[in-house]
């Protein structure tokens, strides 16, 4: 069993490009979930809306990527306001509900045979990043330390996404220390005494939610461009609860939390992963018990249980404080 | 708020449609092509028919999942896997290689008591100790994602990504009733569900403990003083929850098929189902699966069959849109 194979993938699966992807998304879930209180179980939807605006302005109407960026930007905009208009006056539980069916229905509209012609369907689209890549300054190569090594364009990506993460959460720490920040951190707290201050929670509320589902357009544009395609099944509603899980990992409510988490979390799981596959390999852990292509299922259990027991013994995660994530019926 | 609603049906429109809107002009609609078989009136029964059928067995789950809401107030994302458990270990029992081989009678029995089971174990052994502890409902919620991966992957693990079917009343001679035709099996299904909602019904209604579920239902501390043990009552919600999605997985594995993710891909819509009819009404929660079966197979006239479901989770949004306490639920001030 080569243990230094294994540290090797999960530092390189830590630092990588989708760790950044995730932790951006995962900033955006902070600001809805972290400080409003916004139970967003579709923050997948914005980063479909998002990577799919970029590909499809690109492929199908041959526009710029710069021009598909505003336009990622903009429906991810639009799908804020569509889903927070009807929900955000409801209870807690009816967002949840209408976010996590929204974000299912948009991957089955753009996957389905109807909307082919402009979303590809099942196949997605592909190519559209040309003129990011074009921008590399780096020459073609492999860098990096020891074993973890990085190809010119996941180096270039990487760069520019953990330059995102510090440049959103320098703006994130800005904004939830500033008066408006004190304002949804008591939304989240009691939303009743805000409104009894003559605060238009609602419209907080909103302006969180846009905010959010505008990152997570970002992280859903950048992990398109990362991998040069678009497919439906990508954006499944487990990569939300993967967000949730790392956030609160890492902490709810802090800005680092979700950096912090995103890191750890795809350390642990690559790591969990690959040394899974190197025993299977190895003999140490029988095929007939865990065979290799059910890894991936595991690893989905283990998220699973993860969030389960953080949430039960330590809903804080690493960074948070206990005494404001217990969040109870509103 | 007149202005806003009708600004938000635009934004759907926008945002639904838009991406596909060059698709329309360019692809001629699949309705029109295959009209040589029967006419549009007998089509239109036979959609009817099929979404009833669909409707029904979608309300056997969502009941179990309204009444939970009802009494705990906690919205389990983990009820479709209670629902693939059920379907799964009556495959067991009845079709896989290594299980004893039952009839599917006895298998479905077996299913539905091992789901009860089921309900009982994670209500005392999760959410009991989870409430005792004090954590926030909302907190609750996340646990009830954590639930549902887990299981849906050990279910995986388990039984594989090969879909299957149960040994008995696989393929089915028709039975033509003029216009519409039905099989012997969907027609069994389909009875044998409306008698399982007029039994929860009459359970609800008649007997001890359905008036202690509602009790508890209507105000938790108000039956907690008139002296019902309201963790017993609870209990009970999870078993009789856990025993009808078990009930429901046997009878949508029989009339499609069963796999790994059934339950999951089932629970959005008996969330649709259960929010239509009014979060926490047993009753409401049975007419929105019933409309939600209907409208999904309805669309599949004008619409291409791949977008079936997406219309029924539409039709959620539209009615958080118009009248967010459901069909049956009461008016409150809801935000």
């Amino acid at each position: 069993m080569d243990f230094s194979a294994v540290l090797a993938d999960a530092i390189r699966s830590g630092i990588g490009p989708i760790a950044a992807v995730f932790a951006i998304a995962a900033m955006g879930l902070n600001l809805h979930f972290g400080y409003t209180g916004l139970l967003n179980f579709g923050q997948v939807g914005f980063m479909l809306v998002g990577g799919y605006g970029l590909a499809i302005t690109v492929v199908t109407w041959g526009g710029s990527m710069w021009l598909g960026i505003l336009v990622g930007l903009a429906s991810a905009l639009v799908l804020a306001l569509l889903l927070g208009l009807p929900t955000l006056r409801l209870r807690a539980d009816y967002l949840a509900i209408a976010t996590i069916a929204a974000g299912e229905t948009l991957r089955i509209f753009y996957r389905s045979g109807w909307a082919e012609p402009t979303t590809g369907g099942v196949f997605g689209l592909q190519r559209f990043a040309g003129d990011f890549y074009a921008l590399n300054p780096m020459p073609p190569g492999r860098y990096g330390l020891w074993e973890v090594r990085f190809g010119a364009r996941d180096l270039w990506v990487m760069l520019v996404g953990w330059t995102l993460v510090l440049v959103i959460g320098l703006l994130l720490a800005l904004l939830v220390h500033s008066p408006w920040g004190r304002v949804i951190r008591s939304v989240r707290e009691d939303e009743t005494a805000v409104r009894s201050l003559g605060k238009n929670v609602y419209a907080y509320k909103m302006q969180s939610l846009v905010i959010g589902g505008l990152l997570g357009a970002v992280a859903g544009m950048l992990q398109a461009i990362q991998v040069q395609s678009v497919n439906p099944d990508s954006f499944d509603p487990a990569v939300t609860f993967f967000l949730y899980t790392l956030l609160v990992l890492g902490g709810a409510g802090r800005i680092l939390g979700p950096v912090v988490g995103s890191v750890l979390f795809w350390f642990v799981l690559t790591f969990v992963d690959s040394a899974l596959r190197q025993a299977i390999g190895a003999g140490i852990v029988p095929s007939d018990v865990i065979s290799t292509s059910e890894v991936g299922a595991v690893r989905f259990a283990l998220v699973g249980l993860a969030l389960i027991l953080l949430v039960a013994f330590r809903p804080q995660g690493i960074l948070g404080s206990r005494k404001e994530m217990l969040l109870g019926d509103r | 708020m007149g202005h806003q609603r009708l600004f938000t049906a635009a934004l759907a429109l926008v945002l639904t449609v838009g991406p596909a809107a060059s698709a329309g002009a360019t692809a001629p609609g699949r309705g029109e092509a295959g009209d040589a078989g029967p006419g549009f009136g007998a089509r239109a029964l036979q959609a009817l028919l099929d979404g009833v059928q669909f409707g029904v067995i979608i309300a056997i789950t969502a009941v179990g999942l309204s009444l939970i809401f009802g009494t705990i107030h906690l919205i389990n994302f983990a009820h479709g896997e209670l629902v693939t458990i059920g379907a799964v270990s009556a495959f067991f029992l009845n079709a896989s290689a290594s299980g004893p081989g039952w009839h599917l009678i006895p298998a479905a029995l077996a299913a539905v008591l091992l789901g009860g089971l089921v309900g009982a174990a994670v209500d005392l052994g999760v959410w009991r100790p989870l409430r005792r502890r004090g954590t926030g409902l909302i907190n609750l919620f996340i646990v009830t994602i954590g639930l549902s991966l887990l299981l849906r992957h050990v279910v995986l693990v388990l039984y594989g990504t090969r879909p299957g079917s149960y040994v008995q009343y696989d393929i089915q001679q028709t039975i033509e009733l003029g216009p519409v035709g039905i099989t012997p099996r969907d027609l069994t299904v389909t009875v044998l569900s409306v008698l399982t909602l007029l039994g929860v019904a009459l359970l609800l209604q008649r007997t001890r403990t359905g008036t202690a579920i509602r009790a508890v239902a209507g105000n938790r501390d108000l039956a907690a003083a008139s002296g019902i043990d309201v963790q017993r009552v609870v209990l009970v919600v999870w078993i009789l929850a856990g025993a009808l999605a078990a009930l429901g997985g046997v009878f949508f594995g029989l009339v499609e098929i069963v796999t790994w993710d059934m339950g999951y891909k089932l629970l959005l819509l008996m969330f649709a189902g259960v929010i239509l009819g009014g979060l926490g009404s047993a009753y409401g929660a049975m007419a929105g699966s019933l409309v939600i079966g209907v409208v999904a197979q309805m669309s599949t006239l004008w619409f291409p069959v791949d977008l079936q479901y997406a219309w029924a989770l539409l039709a959620l949004v539209l009615v958080l849109l118009v009248r967010p306490q459901g069909i049956l639920g009461r008016r409150e001030r809801v935000g």
